[in-house]
């Protein structure tokens, strides 16, 4: 415990705070880029992009160790892994947009064709030269563990560009998502814009690559968001929300892959990212599932409490032990069974609210204001509430003319 | 060329170490690709990506919760994750009220990342179950030991020793197209126009979820075997490809059944023999190289398929 408090306060040695910035700005970085992503439906492209990294992480060893140098140079590596993830979202794109396959299909064929490619490859340097490839399987599940100081600090910088970057550009990047056509109609240049959402998922997954792991990285771009989303309903707000969870996934996964050993940092960044999803998917007002039940489970009791002073006004006793229920806590009735004042004077309320609801929909002439009320009528919300009081007025004087409606 | 290649073939080196992983690729691509043809049409593809990644927790827990690395436990860890998966799936988009693809996303990483922490926290990485083996299968380790060449075939103290994958993947391939037999009339009707269906009283839902529950049975079946690259190409790849050349769902069933026994094929001979060929010692990794191969063969599709338009510009409307 100590150990993760010190790696989370960064004093856990240099590279590990290193890794802790880096794996945090990443986490924002993507957070914020995957918004952007989910509002344009591509959230499922982005993880073809991060399988299709291994060719060119391979392929890149391959060149570099050919031309003499170290294979495992960091910046090189990234390069070919971001130039074929850019390859293969862009073949995915062109054989969903040329041939009658739906996109979700092109995606999967993308992502395991590279794939496959990529894992091909990697026995292929195996074969050549058993000792030097051990860095790359890292690429994989992602590495922390004896990461070199120069990774670190190129991960950290790149982390810092990509945040720096979405920041910069999340009043376009809202625009288009928003309304391309109204951004478009602005001079938002949206298709140049598309692409630097989709630029900027690509960095990330690339960057992630020897955090997270390419299997786990679309999770930095897809799980913050949704976690977001459960909060607010507006985009400004969402963004900078998912940016905030996934730095605090990042940073915390980090520190925890630290604290001790045989902790996998990319699995504990999206380990932590997903706790916060499903805290926001339990607990947030509104859209999440403990407020959805609360909110059922207050339609249902102001329904068996009308049901109960419905009887209590037609004079028979409410008849199932819910009912009572709902009435004795409302303290519509005593602890005998016997109506309270208050009681009698809601069940009268609610009779005449019975009365004037059959009668408007007993075939009372509508006019537009009630045919609009008809629509969003819930059956239990009191008229007196929910009719202006001119409308009111009218439907009474129309009732005390007519009676009854036929 | 014709000499050798005979010469080879009818090696006993040939039945005992090539025949069976490409028999058992061919299986476990066919199994697969299957009921890819329907989650294809259904825009259902990923699934397969989403049950073959959450395979790798269900397997670790097994072993932790038995000891055992049996088929028949790692296959019920990894059926129960399937499930597990699905269920939290369903019940993310209910109440996130989430885009499918982003469900999906959401819960297989989270799954996966669970695996890979419970085999890095409990050293049962140390006991040949690793990630690596998860990813990639271990296709050229299936070996025929009994074999002494083809005669072995009709001996059947040999053929008792074939491994068992064979057997299994035999035996869902065959699961599989009694299924997709039996129900082929409702699982058309339903994938094509699920609302008709539904008016003359074809059980839209359970049919949806049997097709679910079948793909994790594929999955599960081919995925100790091949590895989960392997599953997710041939969920999606030949019959994608064989949607790019047909216009009718039985011959587009038929060619991706080809294509899927294509790739195994030729797959496994360009990552055994191929090294050779280039003057390379070694081989490099089956499972990865029949990946490619099949997505060689949906790429010719693009290009030259003759049913690669959408309706309207298709080209020669009845195939080939």
């Amino acid at each position: 415990m100590s150990e993760f408090l010190r790696a989370l306060t960064l004093n856990a040695g240099y590279n590990a705070a290193l890794v802790a910035v880096g794996a945090a700005l990443l986490g924002a970085a993507g957070g914020a880029a995957g918004t952007f992503v989910g509002l344009r439906r591509r959230a499922l492209a982005t993880d073809a992009a991060a399988h299709a990294t291994l060719p060119g992480v391979a392929a890149a060893f391959m060149l570099m160790a050919w031309l003499g140098g170290d294979g495992r140079w960091l910046p090189g590596l990234l390069a070919g892994s971001a130039l074929s993830a850019a390859l293969g979202m862009w073949l995915a794109d062109r054989m969903a947009a040329r041939t009658r396959l739906p996109e979700d299909a092109a995606i999967g064929a993308i992502l395991s064709t590279f794939y496959g490619l990529g894992v091909v490859l990697l026995t292929v340097i195996q074969g050549m030269n058993a000792g030097k490839a051990a860095g790359l399987s890292g690429f994989l599940l992602g590495q922390t563990a004896g990461m070199l100081r120069a990774e670190a600090l190129t991960i950290a910088a790149a982390g810092a560009l990509a945040g720096l970057i979405a920041f910069a550009l999340r009043r376009p990047m809202t625009l288009v998502c928003f309304d391309p056509g109204h951004a478009a109609a602005m001079g938002v240049p949206v298709r140049a814009v598309d692409l630097a959402i989709m630029g900027l998922a690509v960095g990330v997954t690339v960057i992630g690559l020897k955090i997270v792991g390419l299997v786990l990285v679309v999770a930095l771009l897809i799980v913050p968001p949704a976690a977001a989303r459960f909060w607010t309903d507006r985009v400004e707000a969402m963004t900078a929300l998912a940016a905030l969870m996934g730095a605090a996934a990042g940073w915390i996964g980090a520190a925890l892959s630290a604290s001790a050993q045989d902790m996998p940092a990319g699995a504990l960044i999206v380990l932590t990212a997903f706790g916060l999803f499903a805290l926001s998917m339990l607990a947030a007002p509104r859209r999440g599932a403990l407020a959805a039940l609360a909110a059922r489970r207050a339609v249902r009791r102001r329904m068996l409490l009308r049901q109960g002073l419905a009887a209590l006004a037609r004079g028979a006793a409410p008849g199932d032990a819910a009912q009572l229920r709902a009435l004795r806590r409302a303290g519509m009735i005593g602890p005998d069974g016997a109506p309270t004042a208050r009681g009698l004077a809601a069940a009268a309320e609610v009779a005449r609210d019975m009365r004037r609801r059959s009668f408007l929909r007993g075939g009372y002439a509508l006019d537009a204001g009630l045919t609009e009320f008809l629509t969003r009528d819930d059956g239990l919300t009191p008229l007196e509430r929910m009719l202006a009081p001119d409308q009111l007025a009218a439907l009474d004087a129309a009732m005390a003319s007519g009676g009854e409606a036929p | 060329m014709i000499d050798p290649l005979i010469a080879e073939i009818s090696s006993p080196e040939f039945v005992q170490l090539s025949l069976p992983p490409m028999v058992i690729g061919a299986l476990a691509a066919m199994s697969c690709a299957l009921p890819g043809n329907f989650l294809l049409l259904r825009r259902q593809s990923m699934l397969a990506d989403a049950v073959s990644h959450v395979a790798l927790p269900g397997i670790v827990a097994a072993f932790l919760l038995t000891g055992s690395m049996a088929g028949g436990t790692m296959m019920l860890g990894a059926g129960a994750a399937a499930l597990v998966a699905a269920g939290m799936i369903e019940a993310v988009r209910r109440v996130g009220r989430l885009e499918p693809g982003a469900a999906m996303g959401v819960v297989f990483t989270a799954m996966f990342a669970l695996g890979v922490l419970m085999l890095e926290r409990t050293g049962a990485s140390g006991v040949h179950l690793d990630v690596e083996h998860a990813l990639y299968g271990n296709l050229e380790s299936l070996i025929w030991f009994d074999a002494t060449g083809w005669s072995s075939a009709a001996d059947p103290r040999a053929l008792a020793g074939l491994p068992a994958p064979l057997w299994r993947l035999a035996a869902a391939l065959a699961a599989m197209a009694a299924l997709t037999r039996l129900f082929w009339k409702e699982l058309t009707i339903s994938t094509f126009d699920p609302g008709h269906a539904q008016v003359i009283g074809v059980p839209v839902r359970a049919l949806s979820l049997g097709l679910t529950g079948a793909t994790a049975a594929a999955a599960v079946a081919a995925f100790d075997a091949v590895g989960s690259i392997l599953v997710i190409a041939m969920f999606i790849c030949p019959p994608a490809a064989a949607r790019l050349c047909a216009n009718t769902l039985s011959r587009q069933v038929w060619l991706s059944m080809l294509f899927a026994a294509l790739s195994a094929l030729v797959g496994y001979v360009l990552a055994g023999y191929g090294p050779l060929w280039l003057g390379a010692r070694g081989s490099v990794s089956a499972a990865g190289m029949i990946a490619v191969v099949s997505g060689l063969i949906l790429a010719l599709a693009c290009v030259a398929g003759p049913a690669r338009r959408r309706a309207g510009g298709a080209l020669g409307a009845e195939g080939r």
